[in-house]
């Protein structure tokens, strides 16, 4: 496109030059109604941002630099996001299978939709008991709409089974600071970064996954704080560490126990702390004794040196912060491994103070809300217990039902596949969730997701997940309905509405309360705006863990955010955990004895490799938003996997060829990408894509005992050259994935580069 | 007034093209970024760097000065505009006398296009787009005063204008950052030495305490448990999903 000649004032086209000096000229001819203050809808750092809004359409995004965690700072996600708005893709109308699972789906009314949903619910749950009828929630979504979709599956559809995609992304952690912390929180806002002397990052690709982080990284960089990276990949911040630690997927405990075992052979436990602040340290001291770094070293793939000076580097710190996300935490012992995270924490004094701490860095725009709020299998709002009879209680008063009429604990979201399998789930209501990308082992889930008697999805574009489905309903994007979310600190903020949904379309919060309506518990849920919803939050949550009583929207902008818990309309929120106490009766930490258990899939004969999945910085979650953008689908169009140049040689295969890699579950073709900054016995592939591109289809089911994660980091696979590209391989160029990585010095108007002709 | 200028740390730089996708956002350009990220060398590293505009100040721009049209005009305040389209004689002469490489020709709209340092932004005293976003601040926008106070020279940066190219030297309003003990980049002897083979700057996927980081795994006794496995569901021969279920999508509805 040619440069937009309105840029100047009018009349001043003729005679500007910029020699003479004069006042300048320029000025967008961009015409903006407004400017409306909110974040962005991706990952948990939930960066501030202005969206411009003209004429009623959301046009374009302005950096908003009073926002404290980014200052105007954004990721090409966030610059890019206001794009999903407007977009041609956008659902405008509800879908049916009118006549059964082999038909089309095809537009229909709001009023036939809904009539659908409510009949069809109510002869399942008629025939086969209300939990046949399963809520399937997500996490990016407000506050309000996670409460609402807790509230609507026990009180309108009275279903035990209700879970939420939380439970692929944060479960583990919430696992370690339950058992070991008290409360399940990072225990530090991000700006305690610049206070550290030491930062631990253990499997988070900080740099990728939550890119305004690496702001604050760097910043604590530039004062001396030292890094320490343990990352099977060479991470962009891996890149400049102190001390690397490329250790084998799957091995954190272990890693984790022999630095705690040098910190103690070392002196560099903190007496002081453990007597007064924690229990249970004796057994955890005599199980770590038995892993000494030069055997470890050998499990996880290191040099023994480097975990000594590692472990040496985090002891003598005065403060060091450990952060941890996926890369850890998808596991079939997740828990395990930010329960030795935070025994390594707590033994040498770290908590509490500036700079000290243990932060898990949430993945999902609202994982750290959506956890709280009560759409968890065994969870009422505020982080209480649905088997605890005062807390059972309680809801029951607020929400005005009877107890007994409360359902109790029901499926995690990974243990509702096979219950579909097994038909005892029958009915599902879906929403903010595509597990047609995020769930491990596709083809089974494919599998139970078809094998439902009726399968409602709520989602503004037309997920994998929704071609399965038999309603379709579409709802609203995060610009169109105000709410609160709660980011990686624990911080509560708001998106403010800039536009409404397009015509057709209807906001999430409606179509609940409406469906509720219909199935006969209208007046449990008579809200009039998100405010209405969020007022009852907080009376919910007041004096749970997760307590929002003090919060008002009002607060919030006040504050730039308020941090929970905030008991008293007084309270100005929590910024710091643990500067006194931790959150169990007697107000001391747990230590928990951890025990090295392998990963499910050891690589062997017939899968030689170690295969881990993860995210590149230009997708978010499923793709579902991401891959629908031009610029971000351009950057990175389809899966591709990264191999090191080593077992790339002795295979045979070159950068940019197609690759099969298989694991016990399937198959995946696509572009091998040869590179040094992998360990030569690991293969990674971004799991962003749907469809035979799914890197799910690869990954093991397994879960994690207590929390039920999957373990998507770790599976044994095999990888060989392909015998022929894959089908989608027929719209794409080969060569294109090399041209992307080296697509830098062209305006993509200019097409192939005009430089001079040498003879 | 101190000059505002763009320091560029390519040592903070991830390579995730923030800027590019601001810059397309820019209202003068958009769809169009005039700033590049290149990984410098990805099978080796995943090292990356941006270029952009330097918007040189001695000699006054290379660009402005070989442009027999004068279409490169320059703002008082030291900004060096991209070619005003309506002189612009397409000869590209500016394209191929910038030292960065930094001009790219708009062949359908016949003129030279680049960096303007957001003239429609700084000129009303708002930071560029790429600098507002960056998420490392690999790309920082303010005085060299500014830059010092924010604390980043602490660890031995040091900001660098002043580039060699053989016998000719460029001075920039922007700064590159480099270590403590460069005054200056000599560009040619730097791409003298690639070209030479001499690798030994080049960065490699490891850091500098490890020579060699990518260990075989072994086992080796320490305390195991095992678990029994807990996969969702028995698992049937493989078989291959169904063909999914037609699907009409709605036409679309443009707002």
């Amino acid at each position: 496109m040619s440069v937009d000649k309105g840029i100047f004032h009018e009349g001043q086209r003729d005679t500007y030059d910029f020699h003479e000096g004069k006042e300048t000229p320029w000025r967008s001819n961009e015409e903006v109604d407004r400017y409306v203050p909110t974040h962005c809808c991706y990952c948990g750092v939930q960066c501030g941002m202005n969206l411009k809004v003209s004429g009623g359409k959301v046009v374009g995004v302005e950096p908003r630099y009073d926002f404290p965690v980014n200052r105007g700072m954004l990721c090409p996600k966030g610059s890019t996001v206001y794009q999903t708005v407007n977009h041609p893709d956008r659902l405008t109308s509800p879908l049916m299978r009118r006549n059964g699972k082999n038909s089309p789906l095809e537009p229909v009314s709001w009023n036939e939709a809904l009539d659908a949903i409510t009949r069809r619910f109510r002869e399942i749950q008629g025939q086969h008991g209300n939990d046949a009828v399963a809520v399937y929630s997500g996490s990016s979504m407000t506050n309000e709409k996670c409460y609402l979709m807790g509230k609507f599956a026990r009180v309108a559809l009275q279903t035990r089974h209700c879970d939420y995609n939380g439970r692929l992304c944060m479960s583990s952690a919430t696992g370690a600071n339950e058992r070991s912390l008290g409360i399940d929180r990072a225990a530090n806002p991000i700006s305690d970064m610049l206070h550290a002397d030491v930062i631990f990052v253990i499997g988070a690709n900080v740099g990728e996954c939550f890119p305004i982080v690496t702001s604050w990284l760097w910043r604590a960089r530039d004062r001396g704080a030292k890094l320490i990276v343990a990352d099977p990949r060479q991470t962009p911040i891996a890149r400049t560490a102190d001390i690397f630690l490329p250790l084998r997927s799957g091995t954190d405990s272990a890693l984790l126990n022999a630095m705690l075992n040098v910190v103690i052979r070392e002196g560099l436990v903190d007496e002081e702390f453990i007597r007064s602040r924690t229990n249970g340290w004796d057994e955890t001291k005599a199980l770590v004794e038995q892993y000494p770094p030069e055997r470890v070293a050998k499990v996880c793939g290191l040099r023994p040196e480097t975990i000594i000076d590692a472990a040496r580097l985090y002891g003598r710190a005065k403060a060091a912060m450990i952060y941890t996300a996926r890369g850890l935490e998808h596991q079939s012992k997740g828990v395990d491994n930010g329960v030795a995270a935070v025994n390594l924490a707590l033994a040498t004094g770290n908590f509490g103070r500036p700079g000290a701490g243990y932060m898990t860095l949430t993945g999902q725009g609202n994982g750290q809300g959506g956890r709280e709020m009560g759409q968890k299998a065994s969870q009422l709002p505020g982080e209480r217990e649905i088997e605890n009879p005062e807390d059972r209680a309680y809801i029951a008063s607020v929400w005005g039902i009877d107890e007994k009429d409360l359902p109790h604990a029901g499926y995690p979201a990974t243990l509702m596949i096979p219950a579909m399998l097994r038909e005892e789930i029958r009915g599902c209501f879906m929403i903010c969730s595509n597990p047609m990308v995020s769930l491990p082992d596709q083809h089974t889930t494919e599998r139970a997701l078809r094998a439902l008697d009726f399968f409602v999805v709520c989602d503004f574009f037309l997920s994998e997940t929704c071609e399965l489905a038999d309603v379709v309903l579409p709802g609203n994007v995060w610009a169109e309905e105000e709410g609160t979310t709660t980011n990686l600190e624990g911080r509560v903020i708001k998106y403010n509405r800039a536009v409404d949904p397009p015509p057709g379309a209807r906001l999430d919060w409606q179509i609940v309360c409406d469906l509720a309506k219909r199935l006969g518990k209208g007046q449990y849920f008579a809200y009039k705006s998100p405010r209405d919803i969020f007022d009852e939050l907080r009376i919910a949550t007041k004096g749970g863990k997760a307590d929002y009583f003090g919060i008002t929207y009002e607060k919030i902008e006040l504050q730039n955010g308020v941090f929970w818990p905030c008991p008293t309309e007084e309270s100005q929120g929590t910024p710091r955990l643990y500067e006194e106490s931790f959150g169990f009766p007697d107000g001391k930490a747990k230590f928990h004895p951890i025990t090295y258990l392998p990963p499910a899939e050891e690589p062997d004969d017939d899968y030689p490799m170690v295969l881990t999945t993860g995210r590149v910085i230009y997708h978010y979650l499923s793709g579902n938003q991401t891959r629908r953008t031009p610029f971000l689908l351009e950057q990175a169009p389809y899966p591709w996997v990264e191999i090191h140049e080593r077992t790339a040689n002795e295979l045979g295969i070159r950068d940019s060829d197609w690759v099969t890699v298989r694991t016990r579950r399937g198959e995946l073709t696509a572009p091998a990408l040869v590179v040094k900054s992998i360990r030569p016995d690991t293969l990674f592939i971004p799991y962003h894509y749907g469809h035979t591109q799914a890197a799910n289809i690869l990954t093991n089911p397994v879960l994690e005992p207590m929390n039920k994660i999957p373990e998507y980091k770790v599976c044994a696979a095999a990888i060989a050259k392909a015998t022929q590209p894959p089908d989608w391989a027929k719209d794409v160029n080969p060569a294109q994935l090399r041209a992307a990585r080296g697509r830098r010095r062209r305006l993509p108007s200019t097409g192939e580069p005009q430089g001079p002709t040498v003879q | 007034m101190a000059v505002k200028r763009i320091f560029l740390d390519p040592s903070r730089c991830i390579g995730c093209r923030s800027c590019v996708a601001a810059c397309r956002e820019c209202d003068t350009h958009k769809g169009e970024s005039m700033i590049f990220i290149d990984y410098i060398n990805r099978e080796n590293t995943v090292a990356s760097s941006p270029t952009l505009c330097m918007h040189c100040e001695e000699p006054v721009a290379p660009c402005a000065q070989v442009c027999p049209a004068q279409a490169i005009l320059i703002s008082p305040d030291g900004v060096v505009q991209q070619a005003d389209e309506t002189r612009c004689i397409n000869i590209q002469n500016c394209v191929y006398v910038c030292p960065f490489g930094v001009p790219k020709f708009d062949g359908p709209g016949r003129f030279m296009r680049k960096c303007n340092l957001c003239y429609d932004r700084t000129s009303v005293g708002k930071p560029p787009m790429c600098t507002s976003v960056c998420p490392t601040q690999a790309l920082f926008y303010g005085t060299y005063e500014e830059w010092v106070q924010a604390g980043r020279g602490q660890q031995g940066a040091k900001p660098v204008n002043v580039f060699y190219f053989g016998q000719q030297r460029v001075r920039t309003r922007n700064y590159v950052v480099m270590r403590e003990q460069d005054d200056a980049l000599d560009l040619m002897a730097l791409a003298e030495e690639a070209q030479l083979g001499n690798l030994g700057n080049v960065p490699i996927s490891t850091t500098a305490q490890e020579s060699e980081a990518w260990v075989e795994a072994g086992n080796a006794g320490i305390p195991e448990r095992s678990a029994p496995p807990q996969p969702w569901a028995p698992r049937t021969p493989q078989e291959v999903p169904a063909q999914p279920v037609p699907v009409t999508t709605p036409e679309p509805v443009h707002h």
